[in-house]
């Protein structure tokens, strides 16, 4: 009873025996792994099945649209026309101006994000005074309807009507359209940012920013030296969406300027030539071309930067 | 309370790794077992496999008499105390203990009363309308233990209980949980990875290395008589030092010295047959400063001694014994596992003397050690070739 | 160090303050618009002279107003719930479970979250208008549902990576079944994540203006964001300013009230589904 020491025999007492352990283990764990797998598959089946069919049968849907003439003002005289839409679309000055307009308002209010985020950020993890307050009310520009904040910036801009306009008119000239519709669009969404920035920031231990500062870094030098590497994984998951998300910009144009004085975005135009001009073969590939520049964007951002999309690894990289 | 037998119990894994091997034990009604090894020996595996938390894939595992290998870990009437303590942290400490007994559907009376007994027991008392949350690291512990306690369960399950708490808690909750498991009498199965905890809370102790156990027996026998090198080297702190040696003729020679044997492990060696190479085990009391010892018998050397560590009613002295290393899969399993795996030239040595002794770092001093109390095992196999379980199974065997 | 600290106290009450109007500036724009009575409506002034509610009575006795304010609830909280249904299984086996189409759905999320809205409105307009659920609930909840999937999913997932499952083996040594543990133990510690969840997704749908200006042609099943565009004053010339902006604060003042009373648990689901992946 006392002595199990004697390593000189064979483990498991045989090879047989070890073979048919081996089996059982199999078994019983490939069951198991069969019960979670259709467990799993059972589980997502709902979810799934929304999405496709919301959304993957819809998109071939305006495919299919965008290769006809579909314009419901003359119903009889739709008949399919090849890619003629794409070339008809893609030679307009129309799409073409809302095209850069769009990537303009994007490019510039995703760069004024960053940087008014990570401020906001550092000023939220840092604060040493008011912490909880200044963090609920930087959530207020988040919770508010875009179309609210919008409506709030159009007649804050209105001549005479707003504070801060007085007598000009800045929402009748264009560059000052597009200017105030980047700060409808920054304030909205730094406070956004910021958040995702912050959780990046509450990674870096303190240690790490004493010990840099024995090392005898400057506050500067360790933003960048310390924090923002190892803030980067967030930072580039922030910018992905914001990047992808500003690319859409519809709701504060709409609400602000409706696409006057040439400050329509891409969506605006195209929801233009579905809704308002029932054009429903142009629309269509204006619909596309959109969702097509949206890919485009997101696999160049990911192949570029390796930014990690959210979920798409399993509880890594924590 | 519970009579537990494994037999024969095997885990293995589906990619074909051998978790746990032919694993034999018999727990007697209210005995406390120890499993002890290093991480990834198996223990936790087999506690689980015990609790129900894992399937056992050959062998059977009986509770009283009755074979309970499908049985769900509910049906087994068994508690467990986790290391991570696995409170529930919605509930107060008082739901949390009452919370088996809810389970099995006990009135609420009863349930109350339970858990103020356990409570008192644990001195909880007053805590018991706080969330686990608000409790020290101690207090948790305490709260999982009574958990386990309340509903009075056929046997305790504990794994690694003690392993989050602070060095000096950890000493006070283990006499503590040899106290209540004392008072209680429940069968106990404890798992740990910490070769002190095994020493002073187990009836017995079972070491485990790579899935198979290596030796049972109660504490002392472990100590006194350890089957192989493993054994050896994990009971007991400080560890045991072991230097290569060969025998020659009637004595044995190594880098301490030359010394002659006394009889009785003489003897042991001629009914082995082991090989003439073989490595010398000695635990640090067994030296002494040849000084105070004077012409006792026994070995002698002389070292320079490195360090020297006087903790009032010991001084501990360390040495390097230049020359071959005593190497062996065993020790260097042992290495890994204390992060001890520095390979200096020599061996480091320790030795536990007399707080007489007058030595100082540097010196250059001859040492005494007990020859009566060696260890010797095979260099090939790691066999304890003396003091092995041959001569005293029967010693051993009583256990309780 | 005693002056140091003080300085450094009033360096970040005045960055502090800054981040208040900031985030403050326009809604109380909004609000004193909203209060402003007609003769100093267009005064320009940041504050009101005086305050009237007349703008709120109005919009009060507005049916269009006031249909589309049940609209907007109505579908919101229902899109939310089956949202987070759906959202709720899924996201336990994508935390939980190994199971052959784990990436699919998680890849099927991602894109449905970059996906260019404006895309699906031809497709949703002609599809319903077949189906005949254009200008119903039904043809908004559907599109709210999806596009609340990816937030739900993964705001949900990432809260039941966190819960502490070892706590599922205490419950079974407790001498739980399957579903007691789920019930008593595990449900619990995941209510303040679908919870948060909830908030989000409700917050999501809300804020929607695209599909309810083009999937709605009445006022059946516009809801506010939508309903205020189409506003019109009591004349052709007259602004509907005032009615605007006491619309816009009816639906954003219980929105904000909401997230400043779980300010921390929605800072907590914003962030966890983004950054900790």
């Amino acid at each position: 009873m006392s002595t199990q020491a004697d390593l000189s025999r064979p483990a498991g007492g045989g090879h047989d025996a070890d073979e048919e352990a081996v089996a059982i283990a199999r078994k019983r764990a490939s069951e198991g792994k069969k019960a979670e797998a259709k467990l799993g598959m059972m589980l997502c089946a709902p979810a799934a099945l929304v999405m496709v069919a919301v959304m993957a049968y819809p998109i071939a849907y305006a495919f299919w649209l965008s290769l006809f003439r579909a314009d419901l003002r003359t119903p009889d005289q739709n008949e399919f026309v090849g890619l003629s839409n794409y070339v008809t679309v893609l030679s307009s000055p129309i799409w073409w101006t809302a095209f850069g307009v769009t990537a303009f308002i994007t490019v510039v209010s995703v760069i004024l994000e960053l940087v008014l985020g990570m401020l906001l950020a550092i000023v939220m993890h840092r604060t040493i005074i008011g912490r909880g307050l200044v963090r609920t009310s930087a959530l207020v520009p988040y919770a508010i309807v875009t179309v609210v904040a919008a409506f709030s910036w159009r007649f804050a801009w209105s001549q005479d009507l707003g504070w801060l306009a007085g007598s000009s008119a800045p929402l009748t000239d264009r560059w000052s359209s597009i200017a105030i519709i980047i700060l409808a669009e920054v304030w909205k969404t730094v406070p956004f940012m910021a958040l995702l920035l912050m959780a990046g920031l509450a990674l870096v231990p303190e240690d790490l920013h004493k010990a840099a500062a024995m090392d005898g870094g400057s506050a500067w030098q360790r933003f960048w030296m310390i924090t923002v590497p190892l803030v980067m994984p967030s930072i580039l998951v922030a910018v992905l969406f914001r990047t992808l998300d500003a690319f859409r910009v519809f709701d504060n144009i709409f609400v602000l300027t409706s696409g006057a004085n040439e400050t329509s975005s891409v969506s605006m135009v195209a929801y233009n030539n579905l809704i308002r001009g029932l054009n429903l073969g142009i629309g269509s590939t204006m619909s596309v071309l959109i969702f097509i520049t949206i890919a485009i964007i997101a696999v160049v951002f990911t192949k570029l930067f390796g930014a990690a999309a959210p979920g798409s690894d399993e509880g890594g990289r924590r | 309370m519970a009579e537990i037998v494994l037999d024969n119990v095997v885990k293995r894994y589906p990619d074909g790794a051998l978790a746990v091997d032919n694993f034999n034990l018999e727990i007697a009604d209210g005995e406390f077992i120890i499993l002890v090894g290093p991480s990834g020996c198996g223990k936790s595996t087999t506690l689980n496999m015990v609790a129900g938390l894992e399937d056992i894939t050959q062998g059977e595992l009986r509770i009283d008499g009755q074979v309970v290998n499908d049985k769900a870990p509910k049906d087994r009437d068994i508690a467990m105390v986790f290391q991570s303590y696995a409170l529930y942290p919605h509930m107060t400490v008082g739901e949390n203990m009452g919370f088996p007994l809810k389970l099995a559907k006990v009135d609420k009376s009863t349930i109350q009363k339970k858990v103020h007994e356990a409570a008192e027991m644990l001195e909880l008392t007053q805590h018991l309308d706080r969330k686990p949350s608000n409790l020290s690291g101690g207090q948790r512990q305490r709260v999982a233990m009574g958990r386990a306690i309340v509903r009075q369960p056929k046997a305790f399950l504990m794994d690694e209980p003690l392993s989050n708490l602070d060095a000096k808690l950890r000493v006070q909750m283990r006499t503590q949980v040899s106290r209540i498991q004392k008072t209680l009498g429940t069968t106990t199965l404890y798992v740990t990875h910490d070769q002190t905890e095994a020493m002073t809370l187990g009836d017995r102790v079972v070491v485990m290395r790579g899935g198979i156990v290596q030796q049972i027996g109660s504490p002392q026998h472990l100590y006194d008589h350890p089957a192989n090198l493993f054994v050896a080297g994990f009971i007991g702190s400080p560890s045991m030092n072991f230097v290569p040696g060969r025998l020659e003729g009637d004595g044995i020679v190594s880098a301490l010295g030359e010394a002659r044997l006394p009889d009785r492990i003489r003897q042991a060696l001629e009914r082995g047959n082991g090989s003439r190479d073989v490595i010398l085990g000695v635990r640090p009391e067994d030296f002494e400063d040849a000084r105070i010892n004077g012409d006792k018998p026994g070995g002698r050397f002389s070292a320079p001694i490195d360090v020297v560590e006087s903790m009032g009613s010991d001084l501990y002295a360390y040495f390097t014994l230049r020359g071959d290393v005593a190497s062996s899969a065993e020790l260097d399993d042992l290495a890994k596992d204390t992060g001890n795996d520095l390979h200096t030239d020599g061996t480091a040595m320790t030795a536990r003397l007399d707080p007489t002794a007058r030595i100082r770092q540097g010196d250059n001093v001859e040492l005494w050690y007990n020859t009566d109390k060696l260890h010797i095992f095979d260099a090939e196999s790691g066999r304890n070739l003396v003091g092995g379980d041959s001569q005293s199974a029967a010693n051993a065997g009583t256990g309780r | 160090m005693q002056n140091e600290t003080g300085k450094s106290k009033l360096m970040w009450l005045v960055i502090d303050l800054i981040v208040l109007l900031y985030a403050f500036i326009p809604v109380f724009w909004i609000i004193s618009l909203s209060l402003k009575d007609s003769a100093t409506l267009n005064d320009g002034n940041y504050f009101p002279r005086s305050i009237t509610f007349e703008s709120y009575q109005q919009i009060f006795a507005n049916n269009d107003f006031t249909r589309a304010l049940i609209n907007s609830i109505g579908i919101c909280l229902i899109a939310t719930f089956i949202a987070l249904l759906l959202g709720t299984f899924a996201a336990y086996a994508v935390a939980r479970l190994q199971f052959p189409g784990k990436k699919i759905i998680v890849g099927m999320s991602l894109m449905v979250s970059m996906f260019p809205q404006i895309a699906l409105v031809t497709p949703l307009f002609r599809i319903e208008t077949a189906v005949g659920i254009f200008d119903t609930w039904l043809g908004l909840i559907i599109p709210y549902i999806t596009f609340a999937m990816p937030l739900a999913i993964y705001t949900l997932s990432a809260f039941f990576r966190e819960i502490p499952w070892e706590l599922e083996k205490a419950a079974k040594m407790d001498g739980a079944t399957p579903f007691q543990a789920f019930r008593q133990v595990i449900a619990p510690l995941a209510m303040p994540g679908v919870f948060t969840t909830a908030i989000l997704v409700f917050i999501s749908c809300w804020n929607d203006f695209l599909f309810a200006l083009s999937l709605t042609s009445t006022s059946a099943a516009r809801t506010v964001p939508a309903a205020m565009s189409y506003f019109q004053g009591a004349t052709t010339f007259e602004k509907p300013t005032g009615p605007i902006a006491a619309a816009a604060v009816v639906i954003t003042i219980p929105i904000v009230i909401f997230v400043l009373l779980f300010q921390r648990r929605i800072v907590a689901g914003l962030t966890s589904g983004a950054v900790k992946g």
